[in-house]
């Protein structure tokens, strides 16, 4: 444990004489780091569209794209909202997890799960620019 | 009858209204040659879906199983079953087999339309080996009917471009696979279609069925013929023209000059509407009174099948939807157009008719 809190200290001694080196601030980044990170969330959005598509979600073959092209249907910009049938407030993964377990017969996702944040990344890429309206039915 | 309902029904008088409240075997009486009345019954989209051998998605079993019980039990009966296309799911062997199977207990005559879920594996060779052709017509008392394999598309797509044929499936299965192809009658059949055609009485009803939208209503996910309006053009010199469709899992209708274009229900899955997709535009017409979305909690809300009757030379088209109350879209003739015979005006519009 000892040793363990030793070599962090050291790493964090080696990080701050990199940051010395070449120093960056939180307000400092450019129209590149801006497209790296734009890039880096299109790579999972992506991602999330393969798994959409696949058939590796559930255990019969279905993909979810068989009853929503381009993600229509999924309605992310009104969650969390009030699920009758599951009796409370429920997030967008949760409502992921229950379409994974009944139509394609599949086994539920951890919330923090690539996966599940892949398909969020996805599902909401195909809905951006429509207007969030939290609770609505 | 509550209050409600009662003085909602006296305010809405009009026949068709009324007649769309009465039993079938009243409405026949309005014509007059009644012994040539006579329904058939419209199944489309089951996607039986081959999962490894005997095994298939249960789901999309059952929507198919109900839909064929229930019209067994139909009364009056139909004079014969229509399946509107997509069978399987990738047109496998199994899945058209098994489709087959589970169509055998229907103890009336069936035709069939191809969709391209049964076509792009094997380009309809196992189909007209055990159905029968992809074009063809009949005529049934009094009406000329056509079934046309509007599921083509261009032939570089269809045999250049894939390294094997189940890749080719794979492409067309995706509704919207920007890789996809857009659908089309072609040339040739639009050339049998005119010669067909050519010997009917131009009073006489015509009823023309394709899988695909014989209209453009929204290219991205292929509701929508490319040669539509070609074959319009065909359609065009009858004077009661209806097209019935199915691969839009969902309830479409319109009219454009005198033909009258319908849709089937799944009974698989249903499908959003394109305007739901936020990323395109979509030409629905603006006839339709939306199918009630659909909630997935209920295996097979929103799906369905239907069963028609052309006692007036027009369609009347009855919805039977497993977990909605049931809908008729039927000809009006004074507004010379299908309208819903309870729905059509807006303020008799439900909540969940409406789709964003
Ligand atoms: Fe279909
Ligand atoms: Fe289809």
């Amino acid at each position: 444990m000892q040793r363990r809190l030793k070599s962090s200290a050291i790493i964090c001694v080696g990080s701050l004489l990199v940051l010395a080196w070449r120093p960056t601030f939180a307000d400092e980044f450019t129209p590149a780091d801006i497209k790296l990170w734009q890039d880096e969330y299109l790579v999972v959005v992506k991602q999330g569209r393969e798994l959409f598509t696949s058939d590796k979600l559930g255990t019969n073959g279905v993909a979810c794209v068989q009853c929503h092209p381009n993600a229509a249907n999924t309605h992310p910009e009104t969650y969390p909202k009030f699920q009758k049938q599951l009796g409370h407030v429920a997030p967008l993964w949760e409502m992921i997890n229950w379409c994974i377990r009944n139509p394609l017969e599949g086994k539920d996702l951890a919330a923090d799960d690539p996966r599940m944040i892949a398909l969020q990344a996805y599902i909401t890429y195909e809905r951006r620019g429509v207007k969030l309206e939290p609770g609505k039915h | 009858m509550s209050y409600m309902n009662r003085r909602d029904f006296l305010k809405s008088s009009s026949a068709l209204l009324a007649a769309s409240t009465l039993p079938l075997s009243l409405i026949e009486i309005a014509y007059a040659d009644t012994s040539q009345n006579f329904t058939f019954a419209y199944i489309s989209d089951a996607h039986i879906q081959h999962i490894k051998g005997k095994e298939f998605v249960r789901n999309w079993d059952r929507g198919l199983i109900r839909a064929v019980a229930e019209t067994n039990l139909m009364d009056p009966k139909p004079d014969f079953v229509m399946f509107g296309g997509d069978m399987g799911q990738l047109g496998k062997r199994e899945e058209i087999n098994h489709g087959l199977e589970l169509l055998a207990p229907l103890t009336y005559q069936k035709h069939f339309v191809i969709g391209e879920h049964d076509y792009y594996l094997d380009l309809g060779e196992y189909w007209q080996k055990i159905i029968g052709p992809l074009h063809y017509s009949f005529d049934h008392k009094g009406v000329h009917f056509v079934v046309l394999n509007s599921i083509l598309t261009y032939d570089d797509w269809t045999y250049n471009r894939w390294p094997s044929a189940e890749e080719r499936m794979l492409q067309m299965a995706d509704l919207d696979n920007p890789n996809g192809s857009p659908f089309m009658v072609g040339e040739k059949q639009r050339a049998w279609l005119k010669q067909d055609l050519a010997k009917i009485n131009h009073a006489t009803p015509l009823v023309v069925f394709s899988h695909s939208p014989l209209q453009k209503i929204y290219r991205g996910w292929n509701f929508w013929t490319e040669d539509a309006e070609q074959v319009q053009a065909l359609l065009a010199p009858f004077k009661k023209v209806t097209v019935l469709y199915g691969h839009v899992h969902q309830i479409q209708y319109n009219q454009i000059g005198t033909i009258s274009f319908h849709s089937a229900m799944a009974t698989a899955w249903p499908w959003p509407y394109p305007a739901t997709y936020a990323q395109a535009q979509s030409f629905l017409p603006k006839l339709t009174v939306e199918m009630n979305r659909a909630d997935p909690f209920f295996e097979r809300d929103a799906t369905g099948w239907q069963y028609i009757d052309v006692y007036s030379g027009h369609v009347r088209e009855h919805y039977q939807l497993a977990e909605n109350t049931r809908r008729t879209v039927a000809f009006n003739p004074k507004t010379g157009q299908p309208e819903d015979t309870r729905y059509q005006a807006p303020d008799r519009r439900l909540l969940s008719q409406n789709h964003y």
